[in-house]
């Protein structure tokens, strides 16, 4: 199935650019830009297209601009997306690093959901903040919070992971009382992707699965390990793989990738790219 | 139309409260950490909060503070071209931001999480080698300005972030710096 990433590059004077892309060692070339893969959207980006040539399925696309936190970017990205909705005609969509803003975040998804057929919606970091905060979370068929997140989208009043509550601590071992919460409030995807010490996958409020092996303990301090986790169930939602095969497939993945990489918790996302074929196979065996 | 019967049946938060304190809102939160750096300055005892849902936009922040100084808070930010964008009573639910920090130590490594933002340093010669979590799109570009430099020549994430991951970042980054003074 053809997919889009949406996202921001870190950079303020990138300019939006939408179409194919190719990863050529720890850079991304897209539209005439060169990309350097550190963390965020360049990291999913890259992860997912190593993946999808496992999976003999075409590399998504992406629809990026720059953006540092002025928002500038995000809302390019938004606008370009509401504006040629007749033309965004992928399976479906992952929704990164964006500067969550509840006004363009219902544009875009009462756009896309009046397409026929609507596309399926995968939402992590930014975007996934503003889908909670808009209260149509539950239209989304996939967030892949981490555990933090999780508290988040438990607290019905939280306006971003920084104010959840005391009571909703953010402890791995609350996870399943946190995800329960969550559907309770309507404030979780149809489907979830928890990651953590135990990876949950969820389906309408019901744990399916439980990954926790094997364990990588320094992969929690690398920046853009969540990144590749959201890249490798885009490929394999790609694949036309189902949602929660998807989603224990990716988080099998992602740990694989940390055992091979054999990380100190000052590798990059960038040093963990050579291991993604591997990882994936073995996932995938 | 169709918007206007998706918020009809939009979900109401009925917290309400009574509250001594004002609100400062401010169109970004770049201007929201400038006006609190120099209200803190001058010794106005402010709070960094969640804006209660109604004045909820996006990534917000607001300054609570307390309403009797209003008129001096004003001035003070007056003169400093940091005018708020609207002055508001605080009576409703304000949120407190997540206050405890956790520690991971990795042998070498030390990481500090503050909310949803975690800042890894090499013990060794107190180089931060990693910058994680978070959604905000300042934290790629917050992670790429200090991933690399030894904790003390490292930016203060709050002199480049504009959102609340970056003042998540900030408070990790000022947290590691207490345990780890050189």
């Amino acid at each position: 199935m053809s997919w889009l990433i949406v996202g921001s590059v870190p950079r303020a004077d990138f300019p939006l650019v939408r179409g194919d892309y190719q990863l050529q060692g720890d850079t991304l070339l897209l539209d005439g830009q060169r990309i350097r893969v550190a963390r965020g959207t360049p990291a999913l980006m890259a992860v997912a297209a190593a993946a999808a040539e496992v999976l003999a399925v075409p590399a998504p696309q992406a629809l990026l601009a720059g953006d540092i936190g002025t928002g500038e970017g995000s809302r390019a990205v938004y606008a370009h997306l509401v504006e040629n909705v007749a033309h965004i005609d992928h399976a479906g969509l992952t929704f990164h690093y964006l500067l969550p803003d509840i006004a363009w975040h219902n544009q875009v998804l009462w756009a896309l959901e009046a397409r026929n057929p609507a596309p399926l919606l995968a939402a992590d970091a930014g975007f996934m903040y503003a889908a909670k905060m808009s209260g149509y979370a539950a239209h989304y068929d996939l967030f892949t919070p981490d555990a933090g997140e999780m508290a988040f989208l438990a607290d019905e009043v939280a306006p971003h992971p920084f104010y959840t509550r005391g009571f909703l601590l953010q402890e791995e071992d609350r996870v399943p009382e946190l995800i329960e919460r969550a559907y309770a409030e309507e404030n979780a995807a149809r489907h979830l992707l928890v990651k953590g010490k135990t990876d949950f996958v969820v389906a309408q409020g019901t744990t399916v699965a439980e990954i926790n092996a094997p364990d990588v303990p320094a992969m929690e301090p690398i920046g853009g390990t969540g990144d590749s986790l959201t890249g490798l169930v885009t490929a394999l939602l790609a694949s036309n793989m189902e949602m929660t095969q998807a989603c224990r497939t990716a988080a099998l993945a992602n740990r694989h990738l940390g055992h091979l990489a054999n990380p100190t918790p000052a590798f990059g996302v960038a040093d963990l790219l050579p291991f993604v074929r591997r990882a994936l196979e073995r996932a995938l065996e | 139309m169709i918007g206007f019967l998706r918020n009809l049946f939009r979900k109401e938060d009925a917290l309400r409260g009574i509250s001594e304190k004002g609100l400062l809102l401010y169109h970004s939160t770049g201007e929201v950490i400038r006006a609190e750096t120099l209200l803190k300055e001058a010794g106005v005892e402010v709070a960094v909060k969640g804006p209660p849902p109604d004045l909820r936009q996006g990534c917000d922040m607001v300054i609570e503070f307390p309403l009797l100084e209003e008129m001096r808070i004003r001035s003070l930010l007056e003169q400093a071209g940091l005018a708020p964008m609207r002055v508001a009573v605080a009576q409703d639910h304000l949120l407190e931001p997540v206050s405890l920090y956790h520690v991971k130590d990795f042998g070498d490594y030390l990481m500090v999480r503050a909310a949803n933002m975690k800042i890894t340093m090499d013990k060794r010669d107190r180089r931060i080698v990693n910058v994680s979590g978070g959604g905000c799109p300042d934290v790629p570009y917050l992670a790429e300005s200090l991933v690399g430099k030894i904790l003390d020549q490292a930016p203060e994430p709050r002199s480049l972030g504009r959102t609340l991951c970056g003042y998540s970042l900030q408070l990790a980054f000022e947290e590691l710096r207490r345990r780890c003074p050189g």
